[in-house]
């Protein structure tokens, strides 16, 4: 239920976008840049994650990496001792999806919430770190696969062809696979958050007690958001693990953590597209530094997500859509009547729910 | 017998880092409700400073008691008064904002000093409990967080400025009210949070060794530490520090260092889960 003309554009160009994407740049592009971009992709899945939990949600989770983690390790692991990818696929969904379920069933109803959730996230994370890197040696193996403590788990299959072990997919494949997945997560978060319990989900983080007051069990609610997020965030680990065919205990680490929350910061807290936008940013900027070899990128990060906080609290995208309508007003509210004003102004945020929130909160 | 001292000795290490890491971090917290994801480099700044002074010349023990504290606090002050005092109240936009400054001073110390591993050699020797050997320096550690706890204690219950400071921290309007100036004193709060960082990093540093990225290490269980003790900054900071210090050298003793680790962060989940708001909104409740 996009609520504007604004929105409904906004989705097409974002299906149009990603199947050209699909089809063009793998034409387009060489290998190695598409290999690039693939990782982009599946971090841009792992923002969503977040995006969705965080920014609609209201659940700040400073271990997102654990989730993403537990779905690396639980493919290579899988994959490993099944020999075929489609099952792996799916526990690699499954077991951050239960790990979210345990986890939030723990502190949502305890009713925890604040900087204390993300304390616990983060301390769950590294609790993750500290056993998984601890693993070395040949005692620790799950079936045949070893997990390698902070050596990684090496050459873990590729993807393959749905119960077909014997044709692997090649790099451009798996591009246009990672588009997919990312397409789906993007389209299918904007009709969970389209739904009734989307609209409940945004509700609670607009005014819990109120919601509660309404009759919602809101850690119910809250649980469910965790336990998507989590999947999301274990398919983005899947994708990751088979990208590089690698996997190794700095999935779990703070930095991975701390990366989705400046994707987030950047692109804009409370949309879909702008931590996908963030995180590309992010990312090339990142990149590019490194080539350059001239600066700490470091350095060049930690400047940005400062600067973000402090002079662009909102983020990219909100505010260059802000921006965007105030112009669109002015043209509108201009002298000029032959110009038909394009703005059903309020709530034409690129991929912002505020309307849907007024709706749940009046 | 011997054994059991040298345990205890080991716990009572564990606690006593425990506290310094944390104290710096909690003075922030207790004051102003923020939690400065900076504090670990803080505390890897002090590292650094306590290491260069002593290379260029400077008494180890200046080095490490007044150099550090003194460059880190100053740093401190300058990062609020460009930072953080633009986002007070906002809990979480400081944490991410403090966490951005974290990664500029990574950054900015691996350009400086390059990604290695710099050191100085512990000044004490050691000394024989029986058949165990144990390291005069520990001792020496568990002494520095006794004086700064007693050093707090002090200053916050004794002078004038931790009555101004108390006062704020309970009412800043009426504070503000009474002629005070708030900012002021959370300027001068922030600065003596980052120079027991400063101090912590410098008095850790031959144990540790200092690498820009060490601060990661801190940050976290200090961070743990905070949030387990609660909202009084002594009392809080000190309970915490006994409770996860405790438990992580007694695992570690009968497992491995990474078993006593998890335990550490286990005993941690716990905690919060059953007293949110720290240890000391459930006992001690009227303390400092």
């Amino acid at each position: 239920m996009p609520s504007s003309r604004f929105d409904r554009l906004g989705l097409a160009a974002f299906g149009v976008l990603g199947l050209l994407a699909m089809f063009a740049l793998p034409v387009v592009l060489e290998t190695f840049t598409l290999l690039e971009l693939t990782v982009y992709v599946i971090m841009s899945i792992l923002a969503l994650s977040l995006a969705f939990i965080w920014g609609f949600g209201g659940i700040l989770c400073f271990g997102q990496a654990a989730f993403f983690g537990i779905g690396a390790y639980t493919y290579a692991i899988a994959s490993l001792n099944f020999g075929e990818s489609t099952g792996a696929v799916l526990l690699a969904v499954a077991v951050p999806a239960l790990f979210a379920l345990a986890l939030g069933s723990f502190m949502f109803y305890a009713r925890i919430s604040d900087v204390y959730l993300g304390v616990i996230t983060l301390t769950v994370s590294l609790i993750l770190f500290n056993l998984v890197n601890s693993t070395a040696g040949d005692q620790y193996r799950i079936g045949s696969a070893p997990l390698g403590g902070f050596n990684g788990i090496p050459s873990i299959p590729t993807l393959n062809v749905p119960f077909m072990p014997g044709s692997p997919l090649d790099p451009t494949q798996i591009f246009q696979v990672c588009v997919a997945a990312l397409m789906l997560v993007y389209f299918g978060l904007r009709a969970l958050l389209a739904s009734h319990f989307g609209h409940v989900v945004v509700g609670i983080r607009e005014n819990e007690r109120r919601a509660e007051l309404l009759g919602y069990d809101t850690r119910r609610f809250k649980l469910g958001a965790f336990v998507v997020g989590g999947a999301i965030a274990g398919l983005a680990g899947c994708l990751f693990a088979n990208w590089g065919a690698f996997v190794s205990p700095t999935v779990f680490g703070l930095a991975q953590s701390a990366q989705i929350i400046i994707w987030i910061i950047v692109g804009g807290l409370g949309t879909l597209i702008g931590p996908i936008v963030g995180c590309f940013l992010i990312q090339w900027l990142t990149a590019w530094l490194g080539a350059l070899n001239v600066i700490n990128s470091n350095l060049v990060l930690g400047a940005v997500l400062v600067v973000f906080v402090l002079m662009v609290p909102k983020g990219l995208v909100p505010t260059l859509a802000d921006l965007a309508t105030r112009r669109a007003r002015r043209a509108a509210a201009a002298p000029q009547r032959g110009v038909a004003g394009p703005t059903q102004a309020g709530s034409g945020r690129v991929g912002g729910l505020d309307g849907i929130a007024e709706e749940v909160v009046k | 017998m011997d054994f059991a001292l040298v345990v205890g000795i080991e716990i009572l290490n564990a606690v006593a880092s425990l506290m310094l890491i944390s104290i710096g971090l909690a003075i922030i917290f207790g004051m102003m409700r923020i939690i400065n994801l900076a504090h670990g480099e803080f505390l890897m700044l002090g590292g650094y400073a306590a290491i260069t002074a002593t290379k260029a010349g400077v008494n180890i023990w200046i080095a490490m008691l007044v150099v550090a504290p003194l460059v880190v606090g100053v740093i401190g002050v300058v990062v609020e008064r460009c930072v953080v005092r633009f986002l007070y109240g906002r809990m979480v936009d400081t944490m991410l904002a403090t966490w951005g400054l974290s990664l500029l001073l990574v950054g900015l110390v691996t350009t400086i000093f390059g990604n290695t591993t710099a050191g100085i050699s512990s000044p004490l020797g050691p000394v024989l409990i029986g058949t165990y050997t144990v390291s005069l320096y520990t001792l020496f550690i568990v002494f520095v967080a006794a004086m700064v706890g007693l050093g707090l204690w002090l200053l916050l219950k004794k002078t004038r400025f931790g009555l101004i400071a108390r006062g704020t921290m309970q009412n800043a309007n009426m504070a503000a009210g009474l002629g005070l100036s708030p900012p002021r004193v959370y300027m001068v709060t922030f600065g003596i949070g980052a120079a027991l960082a400063g101090l912590a990093g410098g008095v850790l540093a031959p144990i540790t060794g200092v690498v820009p990225t060490i601060g990661v290490a801190y940050v976290a269980k200090a961070f743990i530490t905070v949030i387990g003790g609660g909202a009084s900054i002594l009392t809080g900071t000190i309970s915490a520090s006994a409770l996860f210090g405790t438990v992580n050298q007694l695992a570690t003793f009968a497992t491995t260092p990474v078993i006593g680790e998890v335990a550490l962060l286990l005993a941690a989940i716990v905690l919060i889960r059953l007293l949110p708001q720290g240890i000391t909104d459930r006992f001690f409740r009227r303390s400092l």
